[in-house]
């Protein structure tokens, strides 16, 4: 199969971005967007459809099996994980990969995600004491433990902007299994800063979901953790 | 009060830096990418502790023998009763900070895994290493809002400050900026395997080059064992990588068939009667070998998943379910798949005692990047358990010599560092720059090795360690290589993961020992140093 890949470059932070386009030929049948990045970097020297001698691509890359969030990028516009979107399904005779846009581009396809554990930090997301869980919760637990912090649900997020005060779902799927395992007395803090930063901004659209590339059930966790950080104050009885 | 400086951030390293933090100390959590990236994550079928929950009379006692037999007897054995004595608490603490293993009621339930006849292996379905890795990263987070650890997720080791032969400092290049920064304070390295060794060969992560090991190595440290390589017996080829699928599959009744006479054949059950598709993974590896190359087999074997209750599938093997799906095409529930050995830890690495010290003053090291526990061959469920003990023992080691008033002092006169490393991370993730050495190397290393092969490997690395064209990074690669060909050379007997064809038997007047590895500037030395005495009263191992 032969590919066209258009890549959205930028040498560092401070330079102006621009597009260079590469062909790519790969007997691959299931190659990726991160087989297409490897394959290319691989050539010596990088050279584009214009003959042109290019820098290596960068990008991050670790599990290359959908694991550990690394590769996300905006891949034909959509958000998604390198290694995880396969060539052959991409419609159309050429691939686009740009760097996600809500987060400061390092180089390339580089981004600077700091901003997910700094959010994390800020809306106290750990425990002060030993957990303190049902096991009839363990499948919240489970599928709040599950996040790749990747950023793709913030891509997509129509109110999360890096500056503003909503943390979207890459805050509220960590914090889900916290507000369950925090002991009652110790969930205060948490609770107060999730209606400020999670409830609060929520649209609930839930475009996030679907473009979770982990699947995580991020309308289940959402019911639940409201119910524990909102609905329970107001409502003044145990849910 | 020296700083303490943990390299990597996968489980070892958080351990290290949360057991630090726990005493009140600062250390520095340094990484090339955050922890959620870490390999760890990636881990699937569980941790292994005697909790002896499922009322089989299980004790640390058998965890201990069964380590050290799937090791055949070359793990240092006082690293290892501490490992398995400790292993029931480091899973209820594991609990006490929120991670979601599989509970029935306030116990962890366990389940078989390879090499151990009772079930004593906690687990989250086929997620272990993630869920594990949300707690402590969690934990990791509440001592970083209280200033104790200090994260720099974005950085890449480059070498050891020395001062007389002491370790007193790592420089360290952030990949966002290119600047270099010198860090003071004692080095825990927790950098995990040797990867990129064997570019598009292994189940973990590309991240973990090999290239910290690769540096301490040149900077004086001693390596061990790293002829003991550990094939999995199942994983399948994906773009740029193996694929694992996890041991649980067998735990929860997956079978191995070859076809024989037209017919499946279930070879680890006639051969293996006890333990079956179960036995320890070197034993597995070589077996799946040996049919292939039967003539009456064929030459694919299969992992057979089709018996598996559905019960089994919803709740305990969900997402490798889905892994089938999703990168193999096929449904594990409905068709056996196609299986084959690939490389999945290492079981040699960075030389260290049972507290985790190295040779040179002020470096540790803990985790998969060091040479601790497992010998000839890992027991499946003990890497994660080795990760975070052997990270928590070297933070606490290494509490020590921060306290210390002579070691402090040696910070102050500071030796000049090398300059610029020169080599950025972006060149990492381009396989091309060691393919030549990586076909010589699977060729020579591959499950049945022997002198000859090692040999033309050795040749051929030679010829590439005298070119002029290498960066630093190329050349410590492929000293590494070397240092690795000559271990496998030197052990001239088969044991666990290193079977030699030219020496089929094991030989334990001269080779249950450890074999080390040093670079005195000019040339790679290997010698046999001999395994610690067991300890206490229940000397026999
Ligand atoms: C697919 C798979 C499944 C597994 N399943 C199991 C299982 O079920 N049970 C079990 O016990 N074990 C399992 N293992 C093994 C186990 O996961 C690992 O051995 C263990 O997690 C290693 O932890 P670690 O902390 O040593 O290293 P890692 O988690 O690999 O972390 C290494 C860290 O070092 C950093 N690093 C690397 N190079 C540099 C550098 N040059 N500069 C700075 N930082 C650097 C990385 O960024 C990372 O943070 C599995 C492994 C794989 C690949
Ligand atoms: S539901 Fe809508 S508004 Fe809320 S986090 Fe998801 S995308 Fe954003
Ligand atoms: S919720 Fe999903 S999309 Fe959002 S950061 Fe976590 S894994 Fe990524
Ligand atoms: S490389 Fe880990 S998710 Fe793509």
């Amino acid at each position: 199969m032969k590919y066209k890949i258009k890549i959205l470059r930028q040498k560092s932070r401070k330079e102006t971005p621009y597009w260079q386009s590469f062909s790519l030929e790969t007997q691959l049948e299931n190659a990726t967007a991160a087989t297409a990045l490897s394959l290319l970097n691989s050539m010596d020297p990088l050279t584009d459809t214009d003959g042109n001698i290019s820098d290596k691509i960068i990008w991050e890359c670790s599990c290359l099996q959908k694991k550990c969030g690394a590769c996300a990028m905006l891949i034909n516009g959509r958000p998604g994980l390198a290694c995880s979107v396969r060539l052959s399904e991409l419609k159309g005779g050429e691939i686009t990969l740009q760097p996600l846009k809500k987060f400061p581009v390092i180089a390339d396809l580089m981004v600077d995600r700091g901003i997910l554990s700094e959010n994390l930090k800020t809306i106290n997301a750990w425990l002060s004491s030993d957990a303190f869980a049902s096991e009839s919760k363990n499948d919240i637990l489970y599928e709040s433990s599950r996040c790749l912090q990747c950023g793709c649900c913030l891509e997509i997020c129509p109110n999360f902007d890096p500056d503003g005060h909503f943390f979207g779902m890459a805050s509220m799927v960590p914090a889900a299994r916290l507000l369950e395992e925090l002991p009652e007395k110790e969930k205060t803090e948490l609770k107060k800063q999730y209606r400020r930063h999670i409830f609060g901004g929520c649209g609930k659209s839930l475009s996030c979901r679907h473009i979770c590339p982990a699947g995580i059930d991020i309308e289940e966790l959402l019911v639940n953790s409201n119910a524990i950080a909102v609905w329970k104050r107001f409502l003044g009885r145990k849910i | 009060m020296s700083m303490i400086n943990i390299i990597g951030a996968g489980l070892a390293g958080l351990s290290a830096a949360i057991t630090a933090a726990e005493s009140g100390r600062k250390c520095r959590l340094i990484s090339v990418l955050p922890s959620e990236r870490a390999q760890s994550v990636m881990a699937e079928g569980g941790i292994n502790a005697a909790l002896d929950t499922m009322g089989e009379n299980d004790t640390p006692q058998e965890h201990f023998n069964d380590t050290m037999k799937g090791g055949v007897y070359l793990a240092d054995p006082n690293a290892v009763w501490g490992l398995c004595s400790h292993a029931p608490e480091t899973v209820r603490w594991l609990c006490s900070i929120g991670a979601p293993l599989y509970m029935k009621g306030k116990d962890p339930v366990l389940r078989n895994f390879g090499g151990q006849k009772k079930k004593r292996t906690a687990y989250a379905k086929s997620s272990t290493g993630k869920i594990l890795m949300n707690a402590m990263i969690d934990q990791a987070r509440k001592y970083e809002a209280e200033g104790l650890i200090e994260r720099y997720p974005h950085h890449e080791f480059s070498c050891l400050v020395m001062n007389e032969g002491v370790c007193v400092g790592v420089d360290v290049i952030d990949i966002y900026t290119h600047q270099r920064i010198s860090l003071d304070g004692c080095v825990i390295l927790a950098s995990g395997g040797m990867n990129s060794l064997f570019p598009g060969l292994t189940t973990g992560t590309t991240v973990n080059t090999g290239d910290v090991t690769a540096a301490v190595f040149f900077q004086g440290a001693e390596l061990a064992n790293l002829e003991f390589i550990q094939y999995h017996p199942t994983t399948i080829s994906i773009p740029q990588k193996r694929c694992l699928i996890s041991e649980a599959a067998r735990g929860e009744g997956g079978r191995l068939y070859i076809e024989k006479d037209g017919k499946p054949w279930y070879f680890m059950e006639e051969k293996y009667p006890e333990l079956g598709n179960l036995m320890p993974r070197d034993v597995v590896s070589r077996e799946m070998e040996i049919v292939r190359r039967d003539d009456k087999c064929g030459d694919r074997v299969y992992l057979d998943m089709t018996g598996i209750s559905e019960f089994c599938w919803k709740n305990k093997l969900s997402d490798l379910r889905q892994e089938c799906i999703d990168f193999l095409g096929l449904d594990p529930v409905k068709e056996p798949i196609e299986v084959s050995p690939g490389i999945h830890y290492f079981m040699g690495g960075i030389c260290v005692d049972e507290h985790h010290r190295t040779n040179i003053r002020g470096l540790y090291a803990a985790g998969e990047c060091a040479c601790q526990y497992h010998g000839a061959n890992r027991l499946g469920g003990n890497s994660m358990l080795g990760a975070i003990y052997g990270g928590k023992t070297a933070a606490k080691e290494a509490a020590v010599l921060a306290d210390d008033a002579e070691y402090d002092a040696k910070q102050v006169k500071r030796m000049e560092n090398e300059e610029q490393n020169g080599d950025s991370f972006v060149a990492e993730q381009d396989y091309s720059i060691n393919r030549y050495s990586a076909e010589v190397l699977k060729q020579a290393l591959g499950i049945f090795r022997n002198e000859q092969g090692l040999n033309d490997a050795l040749k051929e690395i030679d010829s590439r360690l005298s070119g002029n064209s290498l960066t630093k990074k190329q050349y410590r690669r492929l000293l590494l290589a070397k240092a690795v060909l000559l271990s496998a050379l030197e052990r001239k007997e088969s044991r666990g993961a290193h079977t030699r064809e030219d020496y089929p038997d094991r030989n334990d007047s001269e080779f249950q020992k450890t074999t080390i590895a040093v670079f005195d500037g000019k040339e790679i030395k290997i010698s046999m140093r001999d395994i610690p005495v067991k300890r206490g009263n229940d000397n026999e191992i």
